[in-house]
């Protein structure tokens, strides 16, 4: 879909990115977004059939280690940076979910 | 006339005595409080935990005698997380962000001797070209205040260009090491993926990031290397390949080393005076015994979409954990507001302009319908460039393809502040010549080659087989031996 996208369009991307975007925000990735992908077009032309693709460059892994129970994250730790913690239950609050 | 300070030279004066550690570290603070306000390099100067630090090497000079990085002061991206210290990735959502842990290359440095000066000032995430991205305002070019640093690792090239710290550790996703390291004629090195632990990396593209040092010689990004690389047990993509010791393999003795030129990749769009540096280069290596080899990278020139299609998807998946929950910032609560109103009013007052734009496209590409067209599609493309440096280099030990392929590290020198700002693609195409190394894995490196009429710096770049630091460090090495580039200050710093 090269070429310009529309408000509805990049709203549906928006909410699936979970951005809450602005009206000049929608207009200004409307455009951007449809020449971009204009730009990277031209990989429609490579012919790449049979070709695998590649998600990883890696080809030897580490050795995996054992699965036993390790020191972590002590929970004071984990909670220090949380906007809205409650350290006395060892959670992150968020806004009411839940009726 | 104040000259240079290298890894080298501090590393062997405080080992022999002749220099404290708390020296050192008081005048690098010192040059950091007198440049960095015109610079703004640093996003953060940890004067009081250095001093401390450089005081207890000095007490205890025995444990630290044959130490390889003995008193050096570092400086970190801000990206690395530091236990303690805020780390920020230059970004409004992690502008209080304290790291209950330290990176794996951050231990690493302090277990050889480093000195930690502070956290350098970045694009947001790693994402840009020229550090305009960054939150908390660019860095400027040390060589001309008005023009970009490079980016995104501009804040810590800028910081080794102006003689703050000898040595800097950026993060490469496409480039982010290699082309501020040219933009400020500087040396900068992004390993082979895997050779350095990506722990305590935020990450951006977690199958392109590497970090890698910033260095004033190659000499002194392979003695860095030497300490950060190796397998780590908390980054299950490090690999398990030894780490050899880097600086004892630069003899200046290049061999018959075959350098490839991609000449046809080059023909346009490379800046007449960015070509006329690279070909005096080459002149350079090819008499101290290198041959030049023309080579075709016949996909080479797709690099950039294909890099913008698979670094987007992966930025847009990894930058999700950011939702005003466990750490970083959160919008403030408003009446009725649900936790989906949460994610997405932190996210939109928490992220900067260009790291929407890219979350904005990777989400796209990844969605339903589009997959297929766009990320696999620049997946199955990604292996044919991989396949490119495949060929040139030849089978291991062949002896017949090339042993680097080199390019300019950039198409331009650096360009004015604010130049590029409103036009994503033109900004993209900086990266022209440095993204293939982060989609094909492999090591590569930015040597000063020069400067421009307008005493802008031009860099070199090689790129090496998986694995083989080493040659790119010797040959480096080997040409600033014959060449001054690496000895040059930029004015702000001779003052």
């Amino acid at each position: 879909m090269p070429s310009g996208f529309t408000r509805e369009q990049v709203t549906a991307i928006a909410a699936l990115a979970q951005l809450e975007l602005n009206d000049a925000e929608l207009d200004l990735f409307a455009r951007q977004l449809g020449d971009i992908l204009e730009a990277a077009d031209e990989v429609q032309r490579v012919d790449t059939t049979g070709v695998p693709p590649t998600a990883s460059v890696v080809r030897r892994h580490a050795s995996d280690r054992a699965d036993e129970v390790r020191p972590c994250l002590d929970r004071d730790e984990a909670l220090a940076n949380a906007p809205d913690p409650a350290p006395e239950a060892g959670l992150f609050k968020v806004p009411r979910v839940i009726g | 006339m104040m000259t240079a300070a290298t890894l080298r030279g501090v590393r062997d004066e405080v080992r022999a005595r002749s220099r404290s550690a708390t020296e050192v570290c008081r005048e690098a603070l010192g040059r950091i409080a007198a440049l960095d306000p015109q610079l703004h390099a640093f996003n953060t100067v940890t004067a009081d935990a250095a001093l401390a630090r450089a005081e207890a090497i000095d007490r205890d000079p025995d444990r630290w005698r044959d130490a390889p990085l003995a008193g050096v002061p570092v400086a970190l991206k801000d990206n690395l997380c530091t236990r303690g210290v805020r780390t920020t990735a230059s970004s409004r959502v992690l502008q209080s962000f304290v790291p209950p842990y330290s990176a794996t290359v951050v231990d690493r440095l302090e277990a050889a001797g480093a000195i930690v000066l502070g956290k350098t000032n970045c694009d947001e995430f790693a994402m840009g070209s020229s550090n305009e991205n960054s939150a908390f305002g660019p860095v400027r070019n040390p060589w001309a205040l008005e023009r970009i640093p490079g980016g995104s690792s501009g804040g810590s090239a800028a910081a080794v260009a102006s003689n703050l710290t000898p040595l800097a550790l950026g993060s490469d996703t496409g480039g982010s090491i290699r082309q501020p390291a040219a933009l400020c004629g500087v040396v900068g090195l992004k390993p082979t993926y895997g050779r350095v632990s990506r722990y305590g990396l935020i990450a951006f593209g977690s199958s392109l990031d590497q970090i890698g040092p910033i260095t004033r010689t190659a000499y002194d990004a392979a003695v860095a290397l030497s300490v950060i690389a190796g397998a780590d047990p908390a980054d299950a993509t490090s690999a398990p390949e030894p780490v050899p010791d880097y600086a004892a393999g630069l003899t200046g003795d290049i061999g018959r080393a075959r350098i490839g030129v991609p000449r046809r990749l080059l023909e346009q769009g490379v800046d007449a005076d960015v070509s006329r540096a690279i070909d005096a280069a080459l002149d350079v290596l090819r008499s101290r015994g290198a041959t030049l080899v023309d080579i075709d990278l016949p996909h080479a020139k797709y690099a950039i979409p294909v890099y913008y299609l698979v670094a987007t998807a992966e930025a847009s998946s990894n930058l999700a954990r950011y939702d005003g929950v466990r750490y970083g910032y959160r919008a403030p609560a408003a009446k009725d507001q649900s936790l989906r109103t949460m994610y997405g009013q932190t996210r939109a007052q928490g992220f900067g302009p260009e790291v929407k734009r890219r979350i904005m496209l990777g989400t796209y590409v990844l969605s339903a319908g589009y997959y297929d067209a766009y990320y696999l599609k620049a997946q199955q493309v990604r292996t044919l460039i991989l396949r490119d440096y495949d060929e040139a280099f030849g089978p291991a030990g062949s002896g017949g393809g090339v042993d680097v392929v080199a390019m300019p590290t950039s198409p331009t020198t650096a360009f004015p502040i604010g130049e590029r700002v409103s036009d994503p693609i033109q900004m993209y195409l900086a990266d022209v010549f440095t993204v293939s190394a982060n989609l094909a894995g492999l090591p590569a490196i930015s040597v000063p080659c020069g400067f421009t009429a307008e005493r802008l710096p031009v860099g070199l770049q090689m790129t090496g087989r998986r694995f083989d630091e080493a040659t790119l460090l010797r040959l480096a090495d080997a040409y600033e031996r014959d060449t001054e580039w690496s000895k040059q200050l930029p004015p702000i710093a001779t003052r």
